[in-house]
């Protein structure tokens, strides 16, 4: 075990998802308890002093999103779960969907007492198949026991759920996109201000979160926010979802405490690289992550703290392990194939930077490629940065650069040569 | 469509008023669910019953990966190709099958029984390689239970 744990903390079974189960566990305590005891300020002053960073992406602490929201604006407010799960890389919040699914809808029942909310979302991405069913089954449940509707719990709380399906759009997943969507429109991002705490689904204040950021606030509301601090590091309290995958003898989802040694993750709990090859580098949150090398990681810890130090960031927690042997470049072309595939097309910028940057990668490794390639790819990436509505353009610059600025010799090696330094490999056979 | 809409009725009791652009997605899940695609007919059906514009249904209908407006074959075996399924063997198993039934990501066989499709990250990179066969998630992939696999699907 990586640490202690806040929401991997019984066995999975058949029926471990089910709400008998998840009463068994002690599951909508909190929620009784806030809809008696707590005023939603409480809530949202609680979720602030646990400190809870985002866990979708950007890292942005979670009390100080709610603390926009006005809660007596005379506007509908809006919360909406962001399971759309589409940073390649990424499966953690599958697994909250498929063996916990009561812990997201009753904290959501709780963030909409505290935001004055009296309907709430999930935005599913549109080809989950069994997270859907999992999660759809829990909201019958749910509102067969009386958690949802009118006079929750016998008070005067009343919410309802709408669990909402994507349809295949990688950009759904940022959060205005993702609003975009849920008004039945294709997922364009728009620009900010007005926030979308301001203005957001039909132009009404919305909370937009992760689903894992949502599911510890059962925790946070019930145990206190001084208990949720005592587990990981000053600056990131609490543990995270990290789904790992790659070249990892034991890839899947696990709980790590926040400040929990790298390498011993790697290596006891994840069973190391098959054929112990050494780690070339490593993925830490999704491919819009800069990557860090196997020397780099050595000493870190996993915190938001540590790895923006070492110039990476935790991200989605969609950590991919890459041993020594795999071509670098073939790795590079399928990220900015999917970058390219996934712009909307909005932003000048990225529509033609990811197209132009997949063009170049995808020259290089015909043995087309040029000498001033490898600039060329530098220059779009900096012009994507910071001119775009939303992050893909600028992930799709880190996720260049973050290779480039490591591996630069491989790509100078292929253009020279008009052949990969490692046949062009990106498998690790397990048997090897 | 006009056979969905008692369904369709119910749907929209679950969203707030005021919520009906919203259900464009879920009505067109559905109708090509029903159809297998999305007809020219369904698009001014349904945005005549939700009271929109058709313009937003076909924006809707070529923004996202997951609608059609063409049918495809039977079973609809999307590979994902995305950084941990390439990692572990993706394109190996994409060519075995490409070989297999004699057709290339985005053609269907002659008889219609399989379409073959690219797919980006499908959130199972954990159990790659994988592909999605209809809605379904089949994982951890190799030659021999993709060969079982194609031998099931009639
Ligand atoms: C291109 C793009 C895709 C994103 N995809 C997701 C996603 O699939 N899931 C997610 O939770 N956040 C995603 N995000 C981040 C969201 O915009 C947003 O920051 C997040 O949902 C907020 O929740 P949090 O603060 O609880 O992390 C994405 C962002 C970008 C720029
Ligand atoms: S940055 Fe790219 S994906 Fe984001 S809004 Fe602009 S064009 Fe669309
Ligand atoms: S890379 Fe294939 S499912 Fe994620």
């Amino acid at each position: 075990m990586a640490g202690r744990q806040l929401l991997m903390t019984f066995p999975v079974t058949a029926t471990s998802h089910s709400l008998a189960e998840y009463l068994a566990r002690g599951g909508y305590v909190a929620l009784a308890k806030t809809l008696r005891e707590m005023k939603p300020q409480d809530v949202v002053k609680e979720v602030a002093a646990s400190g809870l960073q985002g866990r979708g992406g950007a890292s942005f602490e979670v009390g100080r999103k709610w603390q926009v929201v006005q809660y007596d604006d005379g506007h509908p407010h809006y919360l909406i779960a962001n399971a759309d799960e589409g940073e390649p890389g990424t499966f953690k919040d599958r697994w909250i969907l498929e063996n916990n699914p009561h812990v997201l809808l009753e904290s959501m029942l709780i963030a909409s007492y505290a935001l004055n909310v009296r309907n709430c979302f999930v935005y599913i991405r549109g080809e989950f198949d069994l997270p859907y069913r999992r999660l759809a089954g829990a909201v019958e449940e749910a509102y067969a026991a009386g958690y949802f509707g009118r006079n929750v719990l016998g008070t005067d709380f009343a919410c309802d759920i709408v669990v909402y399906r994507g349809a295949g759009a990688y950009v759904a997943g940022e959060a205005s996109g993702l609003i975009a969507s849920l008004e039945g429109k294709k997922s364009y991002p728009r620009n900010r201000p007005p926030r979308l705490t301001v203005r957001g689904l039909y132009q009404q204040p919305t909370v937009v979160n992760n689903v894992e950021s949502l599911s510890n606030v059962a925790g946070i509301v019930l145990h206190g926010a001084a208990a949720f601090r005592t587990v990981g590091t000053a600056k990131s309290p609490g543990t995270r979802l990290i789904s790992i995958s790659g070249h990892i003898n034991r890839p899947g989802v696990y709980e790590v405490e926040c400040g929990y040694p790298w390498m011993k993750f790697l290596e006891e709990d994840c069973g190391g690289v098959p054929g112990a090859r050494p780690i070339k580098c490593v993925v830490p949150g999704g491919v819009s992550s800069k990557v860090l090398t196997g020397a780099e990681i050595k000493e870190l810890v996993l915190s938001h703290e540590a790895l923006w130090d070492a110039g990476s960031t935790m991200g989605s927690g969609g950590m991919i392990v890459i041993a020594e042997g795999t071509c670098m470049v073939s790795l590079l072309q399928v990220i900015l194939r999917f970058y390219h595939h996934e712009s909307c097309g909005q932003c000048t910028p990225c529509r033609h930077g990811t197209g132009w940057m997949h063009r170049i990668i995808d020259r290089i490794v015909a043995g087309g490629g040029m000498p001033d390639d490898i600039d060329r790819l530098y220059y779009v990436s900096k012009f994507n940065d910071g001119t775009t509505i939303c992050g893909l353009g600028d992930a799709a610059g880190y996720a260049c650069t973050g290779i480039l600025d490591k591996f630069r010799d491989e790509f100078e090696y292929y253009i020279e040569h008009k052949r990969s330094k490692y046949g062009g490999s990106l498998e690790c056979l397990k048997s090897s | 469509m006009k056979h969905l809409i008692p369904e369709f009725e119910k749907l929209r009791e679950r969203f707030p008023t005021g919520f009906e652009s919203s259900l464009v997605l879920p009505c067109v899940r559905r109708i090509q669910e029903d159809r297998g695609y999305v007809a020219d007919t369904d698009i001014v059906e349904l945005a005549q019953y939700l009271g929109i514009p058709q313009i937003q249904i076909e924006e809707v209908l070529s923004f996202y990966t997951m609608f059609r407006r063409k049918p495809i074959g039977r079973w609809h075996l999307q590979f994902c190709h995305n950084v941990s399924c390439s990692m572990n063997g993706a394109e190996n198993i994409l060519a075995h099958v490409e070989r297999r039934l004699g057709i290339k990501p985005g053609e269907t066989t002659p008889d219609g029984r399989f379409t073959l499709s690219h797919a980006e990250c499908l959130g199972s990179c954990g159990t790659a390689p994988m592909m999605m066969v209809n809605q379904a998630y089949h994982e951890n992939l190799t030659p021999a239970t993709v060969d079982a696999l194609l031998e099931e699907l009639k």
